[in-house]
């Protein structure tokens, strides 16, 4: 029974070394110390100062000139939009309080969010009311008027009219937007020489290639995880990338949802060349070294059409042969997905393995590719061709092709030789200063325009806000191009939908989806190719080099978002920065310890980053991130320590390089991580069991709960409570970063994280069991508990924490005066105390303010706080039921959390209702308490993570052997 | 050597001694009456105001009912305060060319909001809702006093915690029919015990639940 197994966070923990990356309490972190002396006159002249208070001047109330008509001053208005996800749309509902967006949700209607919504959707409204944002249009390094811009592009317009376009080029991101293919394409037809090149930073070609090689087109894969009872994912993070993301979590989760003994669950087998969370949800996991993967797809993909197994095998041949007996018991409905980034050999071996197991059709289907568009070239190809003098201007609507860029490629020194750049981007970054023109652009929330999902489907984006500093939209810049004069943004995008009438139109703004529009599956024939003349050999010498764009930050357009840096790495728990990962044995090998300095060697370019030893990394392989990029006009990436891959990726093998090396040199590097802060001393905290433990009934025995002295409660209302299911959770960070933007939670920066300071109301705990080499990875959400008998009511010296007549724990910022004792006596350690006033008082703190959420007191120093249960939205449901004179329905309280989770494993409502979601969900015979045994009564409870493991490689996930 | 102190510093000893306690149970005194004052909390302070806006005069002598302009009371945390346009829909005929009303010409013309001054500021960590206590039959003349008799605004209750309290402990004494929450000469009629208790009954009104810190405080 693996509950008794004690699990594991870090290989300190393991080995008895203690506790390495534990804060110092001797370290002091913060502002310098202040003087005795200083300090008396401060506390004269705040004395003094404390008089003035009463005679402050009354505050203005300024209300509408012309009141918006259904705005009522007070109560938000929620829009449907759609957020951009690597050129797809990802539909989310906007709340909005008198016109600032204030809260970002997922829209239910949409087929790419289905009412959840990620962590970098959560930071849309920290990255709108950035401060570092580009204000103004600038010419080579002065601020000038657009029109001053637009007096340029006429002049660019005359030349390219002149020579058909052949000196200019566009570089553009990758994009589904009909509004701006479609004006691409008219570009192409007035300026027949124009090239239009796509640089698109986290590019997967593997697909597109595979599907062309075996059905003759260009397809989309599109993996239905809801049908699927055996799934296989070679190397695929369909639970964290691409913008299926949050539909793949939720279709994968549905089959996952035990509450009966006779509840049966999908199995999920997984190969994968770096720790992901797809790896950590598996049954079954194996790391493989990214060079084997062509290999080892070759070999399943045989195995499951049935015929023998080759002799030399880069992985386990018995957990191969298994699992394929397994997947082709389950026919078509097993479901074979390759990772994205994997080359087309490995896309074409799984479609190839779909079609023998019966399933292409089934469990996956086959579309059109979403804002298919014939591109010129990439960016590498752009460079070439400006270094050979044919291009003399480039229109740049890229986010950072200078940092971004292949290093082979050198872009800045091609970038530099043009006659004119022009830059159209959020921020002043490292493409901007090479620029001739920089232009502000438009943010998703300020934008009129369109996108698709995952599966094709077009929603509208519509703006929230007027752009805050006059930022242009894409199809704005390309109509600047186009002869014909340029409409404004609305009107660019009305003109692509011009076949909606105008109730059609307001229905699609309103829903946020355009009804019937998602792709139908293609009626495909094979050509008859088989997947092996794909097949490249790679070399094996050497180390392999895995990259991996950041989670949060993306290709590093996220950079500098604090709450986005702030958030722990799923896997490493890194934080403001990032490490290159490699496997227990490599660094014992190599002679390396945690955190130690390390400088990557491949290509003759060489790579310093902090070696993060992380288990079920395969072996003889490094990863590391892209995404961590700096740039002088960005402020949080000054304070940032991440370690950039970009200098060391190719054009030709954006993926995996191989035949690198690694040297460790002398001394430690920076690398905080949220590994060590709260953990819980070994107790039974974290509780696994199998699929067949939970039907055979072996779980244990609930803990006797001993006597208790505090205060019994009655609760005649009310009795809020939440669940949270293990098995469900993904740990994609999404809760936290949802809790972070509904509450007002600051985020602190590296100092104070390292000092285990982070202020995040929500944490997601990682565990480990089994061995270093090949661990189960488990997470476990930990909110404040809301205990029944509150450790920490009864030692508060000023009532500032108390127990409301619904059960909370409510925290009263406006009594607390800051003793930390609560904290102490909290065992779950979910109380955060401010340390120091994050409250932006500093310059343009109206702009950061701009996107607090009114409903919540922003803390000040000095101050306890913790999860309320999002009291606000208890407050605003009980209000809205008792001005109804009715009950509170369930369904009507939605915790920031349970609404972000895309697999929705969260559950919360009233324990008085019988009928209440979480009150089925407390009935599960795997329901417990976190350290029940201390009686405190939490009314948050979990379900022990259950996993499905085959019973014939019957020791449970983490515990096959890994590839050497 | 004759003494340093001689009898008579007796009686300023005995001054000094006296007259400190006494200074300090005045400080006390004044430390605890000085937050209950008009001076501290505002109560009957006259704020002035861009526009010399008379509560006499619209609600009282014309009789427009509060909801005219403070549109979000029944639904909103925040009354609300009339746009611009809503004064203009009879000061476009009225008074077109009032002194006094400049600034709402103005308003209306520069497209920029008047920037009243608030009257009842209540403190920032405090998180008050209007419809909830209107919808349950707490009249406006209950908090905001016989505004239809002000010429100019102040404010005409403390707005301290405690005189919230009062009434979140035991709201009956507060309560009048619904259909009288707008009404600002209401009188209670004869039978308004009886009324009470049943609107209590009726609205479900359960002030065990009402005292909890994070009703107002979140």
């Amino acid at each position: 029974m693996s509950a008794t197994d004690r699990p594991w966070r870090s290989l300190d923990e393991i080995d008895g070394s203690g506790d390495s990356t534990a804060p110092s309490p001797l370290t002091e972190y913060g502002p310098p110390r202040i003087e005795r002396r200083s300090l008396l006159k401060m506390m004269a002249a705040t004395t003094a100062a404390a008089g003035l208070g009463a005679c402050s001047r009354p505050e203005a109330i300024l209300p509408y000139v012309d009141q918006p008509e259904m705005l009522v001053p007070g109560i938000p208005v929620t829009y449907a939009t759609t957020l951009s996800s690597q050129g797809f749309g990802i539909g989310a509902l906007v709340e909005t309080h008198e016109g600032r967006p204030v809260k970002v949700e997922g829209n239910p209607d949409h087929p790419s969010s289905l009412g959840a919504t990620d962590a970098v959707m959560q930071a849309a409204v920290w990255t709108l009311f950035d401060p570092d944002r580009s204000r103004t249009p600038v010419k080579r390094g002065a601020t000038a008027p657009f029109a001053d811009f637009l007096a340029d592009a006429a002049r660019l317009r005359a030349q390219m009219a002149a020579d058909k376009g052949a000196s200019a080029a566009l570089l553009i991101e990758p994009t589904t937007s009909p509004t701006v293919l479609h004006q691409l394409s008219a570009l192409r037809k007035t300026y027949p020489a124009l090239r239009i090149f796509m640089h698109d930073t986290l590019a997967t070609p593997g697909e597109g290639e595979a599907t062309r090689h075996l059905f003759g087109r260009d397809l989309a894969v599109l993996p239905r995880f809801d049908r699927a009872s055996r799934i296989l994912s070679l190397d695929s993070d369909f639970l964290a990338e691409g913008a299926g993301r949050l539909a793949h979590a939720r279709a994968f989760t549905a089959n996952r949802r035990v509450r009966k003994q006779g509840d049966g669950m999908n199995r999920l087998y997984v190969l994968e060349t770096t720790p992901t969370i797809t790896g950590a949800a598996a049954d079954h996991r194996l790391a493989m070294r990214p060079s084997h993967a062509d290999a080892a797809a070759a070999a399943i993909s045989s195995a499951l059409s049935g015929e023998a197994l080759p002799g030399d095998l880069p992985v386990d041949a018995n957990f191969i042969r298994i699992m394929a007996e397994d997947m082709r018991a389950a026919g078509r409905d097993a479901l074979v997905v390759a990772g994205s980034h994997q080359s087309a050999h490995v896309h074409a071996a799984a479609l190839a393995a779909n079609m023998a197991l019966g399933s292409l059709g089934h469990t996956v289907e086959l579309i059109e590719r979403p804002g298919a568009f014939r591109f010129d070239g990439d960016l590498a190809d752009l460079c070439e061709a400006i270094r050979e003098k044919q291009i003399r201007s480039v229109l740049a609507l890229a986010h950072d092709p200078v940092a971004t860029a292949p290093v082979d490629a050198d872009a800045a020194g091609a970038f530099s030789g043009l006659d004119l750049l022009i830059h159209w981007g959020l921020y002043r970054n490292n493409t901007a200063v090479l620029a001739d023109w920089h232009i502000p652009a438009a943010h998703d929330l300020e934008s009129w325009g369109d996108l698709r999902g995952h599966d094709g489907t077009a929603s509208l984006q519509q703006p929230m806000i007027r752009p805050l500093f006059g930022g242009k939209t894409l199809p704005e810049m390309l109509a600047v191009l186009s002869p014909e004069p340029a409409g404004d943004a609305r009107a660019l995008v009305r003109e692509t939908w011009q076949a909606l009438d105008d109730d059609e139109w307001q229905h699609a703004l309103k829903r946020g989806v355009l009804e019937g529009s998602a792709a139908t599956p293609a009626d495909v024939r094979p050509a008859g190719r088989r997947p092996e003349t794909l097949r490249r050999d790679r070399r094996t010498s050497g180390l392999d080099i895995r990259f991996v764009a950041d989670p949060f930050l993306g290709d590093g357009r996220h950079a500098n978002c604090a709450m986005l840096q702030e958030l722990p790495n799923p896997v490493t728990r890194t934080v403001w920065g990032n490490g290159a990962f490699i496997s227990p044995a490599t660094a014992s090998s190599l002679g390396i310890s945690d955190g130690q300095a390390i400088t990557i060697s491949h290509d003759g370019r060489r790579l310093a980053a902090p070696a993060l030893i992380v288990p079920g990394q395969p072996d003889s392989t490094v990863t590391l991130t892209l995404g961590h990029i700096r740039s002088s006009d960005q402020t949080v990436t000054r304070d940032a320590r991440g370690h950039d891959a970009y200098p060391l990726r190719q054009a030709g093998s954006p993926w995996l390089a191989t035949g690198a090396a690694i040297e460790p040199s002398d001394g430690e590097m920076d690398l905080v991580t949220t590994q060590h802060h709260q953990r819980m001393e070994g107790r039974d905290i974290l509780r696994t069991a199998t699929l067949a433990d939970l039907r055979e009934g072996r779980l244990p025995e609930p803990e006797p709960e001993p006597e208790s002295l505090y205060p019994e409660w009655e609760y005649e209302q009310e009795a809020w409570g939440m669940s949270i299911d293990l098995t469900a959770c993904i740990g994609c960070m999404a809760c936290v970063s949802a809790c972070q933007a509904e509450n007002n939670i600051p985020a602190v920066g590296p100092e104070e994280c390292a000092a285990g300071h982070e202020m995040h109301w929500l944490r997601i705990d990682r565990y480990y069991t089994g061995p270093p080499e090949a661990p189960g990875t488990h997470f476990q959400p930990v909110p404040c508990m809301h205990c029944e008998k509150a450790p920490c009511e009864v030692v508060c010296p000023v009532n500032a924490t108390v127990h409301t007549h619904d059960g909370l724990n409510a925290q009263v910022y406006n009594r607390c005066i800051g003793t930390r004792y609560c904290s102490q006596n909290c065992p779950y350690k979910v109380r955060r105390f401010n340390f120091f006033d994050y409250q932006d008082f500093g310059e343009d703190a109206d702009l950061r303010q701009a996107g607090r959420n009114p409903d919540v007191t922003v803390r000040s120093r000095g101050v306890m706080e913790k999860c309320t249960y999002c009291v606000q939205r208890i407050s605003r449901a009980r209000i809205d039921a008792k001005i109804d004179n009715r009950l509170i329905a369930d369904g009507d309280v939605v915790t920031a959390c349970q609404q972000a989770c895309p697999a929705q494993a969260i559950s919360f409502g009233n324990l008085n209702d019988p009928d209440a979601r979480v009150v089925a969900d407390k009935a599960a015979p795997h329901d417990y308490a976190l350290l029940a045994h201390l009686g405190t009564r939490p009314r948050t409870t979990y379900l022990a993570e259950i996993k499905n493991p085959h019973p014939d490689l019957a020791k449970p996930q983490g515990e096959d052997t890994a590839d050497g | 050597m004759s003494q340093l102190f001689g009898p008579h510093f007796n009686g300023i000893a005995r001054f000094v001694l006296w007259g400190g306690a006494a200074l300090v149970l005045v400080l006390i005194a004044v430390a605890a009456a000085l937050p209950r004052s008009a001076l501290v909390t505002g109560t009957d302070r006259v704020v002035a105001q861009p526009v010399p806006f008379s509560h006499k005069h619209h609600a009282g002598e014309l009789g427009i009912d509060c909801r005219y302009c403070h549109t979000g009371v029944e639904t909103s945390s925040f009354a609300g305060l009339p746009p611009t346009e809503t004064c203009m829909t009879c000061h476009s005929q009225l008074w077109t060319n009032a002194g006094m009303l400049a600034p709402v010409r103005q308003s209306l013309s520069s497209g920029k909001p008047i920037a009243w001054n608030r009257v009842h500021d209540l403190p920032d960590y405090v998180y008050f809702n209007h419809a909830i206590h209107v919808d349950k039959g707490v009249g406006c003349t209950t908090c905001h006093g016989r505004i239809d008799r002000m010429a100019m605004t102040w404010q005409a209750k403390p707005l301290t915690m405690s005189w919230c309290l009062d009434c979140h402990r035991d709201p009956e004494p507060n309560l009048r029919p619904k259909e009288a929450v707008f009404e600002t000469g209401w009188q209670p009629p004869d039978d308004i015990a009886r009324l009470r208790a049943l609107l209590m009954k009726e609205e479900n009104i359960h002030p065990e639940t009402m005292t909890d810190c994070y009703v107002c405080h979140r």
